[in-house]
C-alpha cells in the first residue's frame, strides 16, 4: 500500500494546486452567483432570456470553446485581460488563477441553478412581513432571504467546487497543463497517461480525487442537514 | 389617531374605490371575500401602491399620488397582523419578536418586551420555533412581533380566518386586551359580524371595492342590508351593557342595559363588568301588548322607529327602547296582522336561550371549558 500514499513533490503540489483552484473559483463565484441567482428569480428585464443562454452557455458548450473563448477574452491581448492586468496588475494567462477563472465560469451555471431554485422558494410574504416590522429591502434579504436560502447556497457552492475539481478541457486551453502552476489533477492524471510507465501515478491521483470529492459531496450533506434542522421550515 | 383615505385602485378587472376616515379605537373594515378589504390594508400598509389617492394617519401624509409622494412601507411604522401568521421560520419566538426592535429609534420605542409577553401570554414560547407552535399561539406571536415594533398604526388582517373556533375564542380576549390596555389604534378586517360586533368601535362596510356604509358599530350592526348574505342573520343591535347581578338559582345572569334589564346564560363575568351583546334581529319578537303567560324572559318596552322591507317577506323593524335600538325581522303578514306602523308603542321579546357564546362577547364559558 506504500505505493499509494508516496506521493511525488509534483504530485502534491497538483493535490493542492487543485484545492487552491477549485476553493478560490468557488468563493469568487458566490457574489456573482447571487446576484445573477436573483436577477433571474425575481427581476423583470428585457433580456431576461438572454442573460439565462449566457449563464447556461459553459454548460452546453464544448469545454475546448469555453477555453478558448476565456483565451480571447482574458489571455493577454485580449481585451478584459489587457485591461485587468493593466489596471490591477491581474493576469490570468499560464497562471493558477486562469485555472480558476475557468473552473468558475464552468462551476457557473450549476451554482446559479441551485441558488436560483432556492431562491424562487422563498416565500416572498414573509419578506414583507419583515418590511412592514421596518426593514428595508436591503436588511430584509440580509436577514431573512439569505439565511432562508442558505441550504440552497451550499449546494450551489458544493457543485461548483466539484465541478472544479474535476475540470479539464476549458482549463488546459485556457492556461495549459504547467506542472506547479496550472496543472491541476485532472490535467496530471492526463499527462501521466500519456508517457509510458505513468500508470502508478494516475491511479494514485485518481484514488485521490474520488476521496476528494467523496468528502466534499458528505461535508455538504451534513452541513445542508444541519442548517435544515436549525430552520425547521414549515 | 385619524386614519383618511381616499384612493383608486384598479387589479385586473376589481377596482377598488373608497374613501373615509376613521378615528376609532378599533376600527372594522367589513366585507364579504371580494370587497376589496385585504387590498385596502395592503395600501394602508404601503405593500401596494394605489393608482391614485391619498393616504394619511393623523395628518402625515403615506401616499399622495398628486405629490409623487409614496412612504416605503418600511419606513411608515405600521405594523401589520397576517391571516397566516408569517412568522418568521429561521428565528425562535423570541427572535421573531425583537425582530422590529432593530429598526425602531431608541426614542420611539413604547413597547416593552416583558409587558408584550404579559398581555400575550405567550412567555412559556419565547425559546421555541415558529414550527412548533399552534395556530392560536402563532398569530399571538405575530401579534406580540407588531406590536414590538411600537407602531403607530396596526393593521390585523383577518387575524382569526384560519383558526377553528376554539383557537378564535382563545384570541379574542388578547386583541379585547389590545384595544383597551394600549393605546395603538387598530384598523381590522373581517367578514365576520360576531367579531365586528364584539371587537370594533367603528365599521367600515365595504361592497365591490366601494364603501357603501361608515359609522360607529351599533349603528351598522343595525342595517342587515349591509350585511353580506351569508352573514345577515348574524346581524342586530348591539349593545353595550354591565354585568348587574348573577342569579345562581336559575343559572343567568342580569345585565343592565339602556334598553332595560336583559336576562343572558350565566356568564364568566364579575359583577359590574363591561359586556357587549349582539341581539340577533331574527332572535326578536314583537308584541303590541306587554305578553302574559310567554317563556321569554326579556321584554322591552319601546316605539317602532323605522320599517324596511327586507328579504322575500321579511321587514325590518328599528324598536327604540329608551334611547337603544333594537331591531327586529318579522314576516310582513305579522306586521299587518299586528298592524305596526311608525311610532306604534310595541315590547320586544328576546328569549334569554337566544344567547349564546358569539353574542355575548365571549363571556359564556365555550362548549368544551363546561
Amino acid at each position: 500500500m506504500n505505493w499509494l500514499l508516496d506521493l511525488t513533490p509534483d504530485e502534491w503540489n497538483a493535490v493542492r494546486l487543485s484545492i487552491r483552484v477549485a476553493t478560490v473559483a468557488m468563493i469568487a463565484s458566490l457574489p456573482p452567483g447571487i446576484l445573477i441567482a436573483l436577477l433571474l428569480a425575481r427581476g423583470r428585464f428585457w433580456g431576461k432570456t438572454l442573460l439565462n443562454g449566457l449563464v447556461h452557455l459553459p454548460l452546453i458548450l464544448p469545454p475546448v470553446v469555453t477555453g478558448y473563448l476565456l483565451l480571447l477574452t482574458f489571455g493577454r491581448r485580449g481585451p478584459a485581460g489587457a485591461f485587468l492586468a493593466e489596471h490591477f496588475g491581474i493576469i490570468f494567462s499560464f497562471r493558477w488563477t486562469g485555472a480558476a477563472l475557468a473552473c468558475g465560469v464552468m462551476g457557473f451555471p450549476l451554482m446559479v441553478r441551485a441558488i436560483r431554485l432556492s431562491i424562487e422558494a422563498v416565500d416572498r410574504r414573509i419578506e414583507a412581513a419583515a418590511g412592514t416590522l421596518g426593514a428595508n429591502p436591503l436588511w430584509v434579504f440580509a436577514t431573512i432571504t439569505l439565511p432562508l436560502i442558505l441550504p440552497g447556497l451550499i449546494a450551489g457552492a458544493i457543485l461548483s467546487f466539484a465541478k472544479a475539481m474535476g475540470e479539464f478541457g476549458a482549463t488546459i486551453t485556457f492556461v495549459s497543463n504547467i506542472p506547479n502552476e496550472t496543472q491541476t489533477l485532472p490535467s496530471a492524471i492526463y499527462t501521466f497517461t500519456q508517457v509510458p510507465g505513468g500508470d502508478e501515478g494516475a491511479l494514485r491521483l485518481t484514488l485521490i480525487s474520488i476521496v476528494i470529492s467523496m468528502v466534499a459531496l458528505i461535508a455538504s450533506e451534513v452541513l445542508a442537514r444541519r442548517v435544515g434542522r436549525r430552520m425547521d421550515i414549515e | 389617531m385619524t386614519l383618511s383615505v381616499d384612493i383608486s385602485h384598479r387589479l385586473g378587472d376589481f377596482a377598488v374605490e373608497a374613501r373615509f376616515e376613521s378615528a376609532g379605537r378599533l376600527t372594522a373594515l367589513f366585507g364579504p371575500s371580494g370587497s376589496g378589504k385585504s387590498t385596502l390594508i395592503n395600501l394602508i400598509a404601503g405593500l401596494i401602491r394605489p393608482d391614485k389617492g391619498l393616504i394619511s394617519v393623523d395628518g402625515n401624509v403615506l401616499v399622495d399620488t398628486a405629490a409623487r409622494i409614496f412612504v416605503p412601507m418600511h419606513k411608515r411604522r405600521i405594523g401589520m397582523v397576517f391571516q397566516d401568521a408569517r412568522l418568521f421560520p429561521h428565528m425562535s419566538v423570541a427572535g421573531n419578536l425583537r425582530y422590529g426592535r432593530w429598526f425602531t429609534p431608541a426614542s420611539e420605542r413604547y413597547a416593552k418586551m416583558d409587558a408584550v409577553v404579559d398581555l400575550l401570554g405567550i412567555g412559556h414560547l419565547l425559546d421555541r420555533r415558529p414550527a412548533k407552535l399552534s395556530g392560536g399561539e402563532k398569530q399571538r406571536v405575530a401579534i406580540g412581533r407588531a406590536l414590538l415594533a411600537s407602531p403607530k398604526l396596526l393593521l390585523m388582517d383577518e387575524p382569526l380566518a384560519s383558526l377553528d373556533e376554539a383557537r378564535k375564542a382563545e384570541i379574542l380576549p388578547y386583541i379585547e386586551r389590545l384595544r383597551d390596555e394600549t393605546k395603538i389604534p387598530i384598523v381590522y378586517v373581517s367578514h365576520s359580524v360576531a367579531e365586528v360586533a364584539r371587537l370594533a368601535s367603528d365599521v367600515v362596510v365595504l361592497s365591490q371595492g366601494k364603501v357603501a356604509a361608515a359609522g360607529p358599530t351599533e349603528a351598522i350592526m343595525q342595517r342587515l342590508d349591509l350585511l353580506p348574505a351569508e352573514e345577515r342573520g348574524e346581524g342586530g343591535a348591539v349593545l353595550d351593557t354591565k354585568v348587574l347581578r348573577h342569579d345562581e338559582v336559575f343559572g343567568m345572569t342580569v345585565l343592565a342595559s339602556q334598553a332595560g334589564e336583559i336576562r343572558v346564560p350565566k356568564l364568566a363575568r364579575a359583577a359590574g363588568a363591561p359586556v357587549r351583546i349582539r341581539i340577533r334581529a331574527r332572535d326578536v319578537m314583537v308584541a303590541v301588548e306587554r305578553p302574559a303567560g310567554l317563556s321569554a324572559l326579556n321584554i322591552l318596552p319601546g316605539t317602532i322607529v323605522s320599517m324596511k322591507p327586507g328579504e322575500g317577506p321579511e321587514v325590518e323593524i328599528g324598536i327604540d327602547c329608551r334611547g337603544a335600538t333594537v331591531v327586529a325581522r318579522i314576516t310582513e303578514q305579522s306586521r299587518l296582522a299586528l298592524g305596526l306602523k311608525l311610532g306604534s308603542q310595541v315590547f320586544a321579546v328576546v328569549k334569554t336561550v337566544s344567547f349564546d357564546r358569539a353574542n355575548t362577547g365571549g363571556g359564556l364559558p365555550a362548549e368544551a371549558d363546561v
